[in-house]
């Protein structure tokens, strides 16, 4: 082989520039999220079980039907839901790069969360106050646990949402804050679907049995 | 409460003379350490190039270390209750106290598999599974990091808990109503708690890293039925730790409630129910120990088609077999309380489902038997670990179908046939494994091979130490003899009693040996150098890396074709080419951000255990703000040059080429 064709090969061999960066890119941390998404989803179910296994042990105390007010029960599902939707207006409005707009519906979004978790805390404040606390059955444990993770988690997305807001005000939208506001998107729904499971098995069902 | 909480001086047991021997032991080993570390002024490089390093390798070498470090303290708490009992037969007393004992085995348990047998296997995964599929590094490097760093955490705490306080005394499952605050007032529960929530953590993030990596960054070309079969096999063993690892975290938080807050999950009073603690505890448990012997399958695998030169036999039903003994893992949970009153068809559900199991992990022996049937197998020190643990795995699993009929084990539960069973398999089948992988990937990732000699006296150590050791068990087993006492007064267990003590210390010699290698190893590196990258003729890509492998794996991101990629290179000679000239290469910058996180997680820690408030608080946000700062501070990367890139590829080649002729 001559010198040229050598060369030829050589340069031939040299590789093609690489578009994909090779970690971190946004489409794999969307991944990642939502297989952490999954993982939250079974810390759920665990508990889920276990207030399944120990909702009827009230050691002679309240039971479900006597606790739960359906009404205000709805009302906060409502403001969930609406976060929901609310949430979605805001994501179309940061694809279609329009920064106040997507800040707005964030704030509104925000607000509603606020209402839920408002009502959550009431709720519970309520029946501790009336006796009703986590230490008085494995009911009441569990419905405490169970209610209590999903808030938790509602608080934790309410104080991302937070910073969300300051560094879209900051930066404003670009590739990694759509990103976050993405993944807060994702754990955002994801929090209202357990509420939907919350409500049905723990609320709905708690009042007929 | 005091500002210290529940901590006083009392806390320390300087009464028992064992414990401050120790402490004085650690403590004089860890000042020599830092005075060598000082004295060669290594601060700097454990710090920027190890402590706050993202690459994968150097975090799979750290995870290794901790392991090693973790297998001296659980092997120690494993002699000292061998001995104990064999000083404190015909109603002797021995030389430790019951409730020391206690901690003993307890820390034993969580120790070996939490602390040793999972950081060595993530470990050698952080190490090799990114190479395997001709990545650069893993999904998200800077998790990596911080797992490994919560794994130490937990590791940090479970060993405070030596000097201040105590550790649980419940046996490593930690079952209530002994774990709850009634029966174990003390702070070894709470020690148990913070140490498994904090590493439990970390290992699920790596779960989710790695799922991600193999899903989002193989190689162009390399299709999932086309990976190697130990990333396969960690594959199995993340899906694994994703779906059942957050069991472990709800079921410790509800401990936890319980223990902290009056709740009534698994209490006497209240309604509680002990059982559902038992029952979340082995839906995450059983899989967890499929999670360790899985990836050492794949070990198995790689040893076994590298040293007979040949092509794995049944590579799709290698992959199969593990993910029907992924799924089967989630449906057996309760063989682990047959005797806690199910009906008589849940047991047989629960028995069947268990034997099952033994069908895919037979698929899986046979393809190793047909694999080295007329193959020229070299009998190295990872096949000699590799034969060993078939033979001392097939026991294994044989006892395990024996314990999974519900009416023999109504007999032997809670016995040391018990015991001797899943030693054999967790020793035999996950360590023999990872001890396999440590042979035949050292070279790969330190650049020298390990003396011969020594590995192979340190694996008949082992070997027949392990058969003296544990063969006694199954014979106290079926004497009657159950698990977790200090002292006994019957004459006809004495005999293998005294036995099985002898067999711990044979394994011990195996410990030894290994160390003895690893020192003899590293003085006589210059004359095992490992120039060409490829000392076993290896069938897959981290052998087409120098030893140890370029900080970014790859030069030019290979193209694959073929399961064994790297074989498929070298017979298409297209192995070890030559460029011109070398794109930029895109990598994450170090990080003390995990560090940090992990330092504040375990102050946190701590504090739950001591019941210190302001030290919990600030812990958490500590942990908090740093992430914060993590998360929008910019320039977290940065590009390698072609020109550097060119120098250390031309290197690797030049001495490639050296190495050949």
């Amino acid at each position: 082989m001559n010198m040229e064709i050598a060369m030829e090969r050589m340069t031939q061999q040299v590789q093609s520039a690489d578009p994909v960066e090779h970690h971190d890119s946004d489409d794999t941390k969307l991944f990642g999220f939502w297989l952490y998404l999954m993982t939250d989803c079974i810390l759920f179910a665990s508990v889920f079980a276990t207030y399944a296994v120990l909702y009827m042990n009230t050691d002679g105390g309240v039971s479900g039907k006597d606790i739960f007010e359906l009404n205000f029960v709805l009302v906060e599902t409502l403001s969930l839901l609406f976060s929901s939707i609310t949430f979605g207006f805001a994501f179309i409005c940061a694809k279609r790069n329009k920064r106040i707009a997507t800040l707005s519906w964030l704030l509104v979004t925000f607000a509603l969360g606020c209402v839920f978790i408002g009502m959550e805390v009431y709720e519970f404040h309520h029946l501790i106050m009336a006796g009703h606390g986590p230490q008085r059955s494995a009911f009441l444990s569990s419905f405490f646990a169970l209610v209590g993770l999903h808030g938790l988690h509602v608080t934790a997305g309410l104080i991302w949402m937070a910073i969300m807001m300051v560094e879209i005000l900051k930066t404003g939208l670009n590739n990694r804050s759509i990103t976050r506001l993405n993944c807060l998107s994702l754990f955002w729904h994801f929090l209202d679907i357990v509420w939907i499971c919350v409500f049905t098995l723990v609320y709905l069902l708690g009042v007929i049995s | 409460m005091s500002i210290f909480g529940k901590l006083t001086l009392e806390s320390i047991p300087y009464h028992e003379p064992i414990i401050m021997v120790t402490l004085a032991a650690v403590a004089v080993i860890g000042i020599v350490i830092a005075g060598l570390i000082t004295k060669y002024k290594k601060w700097n490089v454990l710090w920027n190039d190890w402590f706050t390093s993202v690459d994968h390798k150097r975090l799979g070498i750290m995870y290794i270390v901790l392991a090693m470090v973790m297998l001296i303290r659980g092997f120690s708490d494993a002699i000292m209750m061998r001995t104990q009992q064999a000083l404190a037969t015909n109603g002797a007393a021995g030389y430790l106290p019951p409730e020391h004992y206690d901690q003993i085995f307890t820390a034993h348990g969580v120790i070996m598999i939490i602390f040793m047998a999972m950081p060595f296997m993530i470990g050698l995964m952080n190490l090799v599974v990114p190479l395997q599929i001709g990545a650069r590094d893993v999904a998200f490097p800077f998790l990596n990091n911080l797992s490994f760093w919560l794994t130490a955490s937990g590791a940090v705490l479970i060993n405070i808990s030596l000097g201040l306080g105590e550790f649980a005394k419940t046996g490593w499952v930690a079952y209530p109503p002994l774990s709850e605050l009634a029966f174990s007032p003390g702070v070894g529960v709470d020690y148990y708690i913070w140490a498994l929530q904090i590493s439990g953590i970390g290992t699920t993030l790596t779960g989710v890293n790695f799922i991600a990596t193999v899903l989002k960054m193989r190689a162009p070309g390399m299709k999932l039925m086309q990976m190697p079969i130990f990333t396969w096999t960690c594959t199995w063993a993340n899906i694994l730790i994703v779906a059942s690892f957050p069991i472990l975290t709800a079921l410790l938080a509800m401990l936890t409630l319980d223990r902290y807050m009056d709740f009534h999950f698994f209490t006497n009073a209240g309604g509680g129910n002990a059982m559902m603690y038992i029952n979340l505890f082995w839906a995450w448990g059983h899989p967890e120990v499929y999670i360790l012997i899985l990836p050492a399958f794949g070990i198995f695998s790689e040893v076994i088609s590298t040293f007979t030169s040949k092509r794995l036999f049944g590579y799709k039903s290698m992959v199969w077999a593990s993910g029907a003994i992924s799924i089967l893992g989630f449906i057996v949970w309760l063989h682990h309380f047959f005797t806690m009153g199910s009906s008589a068809n849940v047991n047989a559900f629960f028995g069947v489902m268990t034997m099952v199991i033994a069908v895919p992990t037979g698929v899986k022996l046979f393809n190793w038997l047909f694999t080295i049937y007329r193959g020229r197998l070299r009998v190295t020190v990872p096949v000699l670990w590799t034969l060993g643990f078939m033979t001392t795995f097939t026991i294994g699993g044989m006892t395990g179908v024996l314990l999974a009929l519900p009416g023999a084990d109504y007999v032997l539960h809670n016995s040391l046939f018990l015991i001797a069973h899943f030693h054999n398999t967790i020793v035999g089948g996950a360590v023999f494994g990872y001890l396999a992988g440590f042979a035949y990937w050292f070279p790969k990732a330190m650049g020298f091979t390990l003396n011969e000699r020594l590995g192979k006296a340190s694996f008949w150590c082992w070997q027949v130490g392990f058969y003296v050791a544990f063969m006694p068990l199954y014979v106290l087993g079926f004497l009657g003899m159950t698990r977790r006492i200090s002292h006994t007064d019957n004459p006809d267990w004495n005999f293998w009693i005294y036995f099985a003590a002898v067999g711990a210390f044979i394994i011990f010699a195996g410990i030894v040996l290994q160390f003895v290698q690893l020192y003899v190893s590293f003085r006589d590196r210059e004359q095992n150098l490992d120039t060409t990258g490829d000392p076993w003729n290896g069938h897959t890509l981290e052998w087409s890396t120098a030893s140890p492998p370029q900080f970014y794996n790859f030069a030019v991101t290979p193209t694959v074709s073929d399961i064994d990629a790297f074989t498929d290179m070298k017979e298409k000679g297209i192995a070890y080419q030559r460029y011109a000239q070398y794109q930029p290469i895109h990598m994450p910058k170090n990080t003390a951000c995990g560090v940090l996180i992990a330092l504040a997680l375990t102050a946190a820690g701590f504090a739950a255990v001591w019941h210190i408030l302001w030290l919990a608080i600030a812990g958490l946000m500590g942990a908090f703000i740093v992430f914060l700062v993590r998360a929008y501070s910019n320039g977290h990367d940065y590009y390698v040059q072609g020109d550097e890139i060119t120098a250390i590829e031309t290197a690797h080649l030049d001495a490639v080429a050296k190495g050949a002729v």
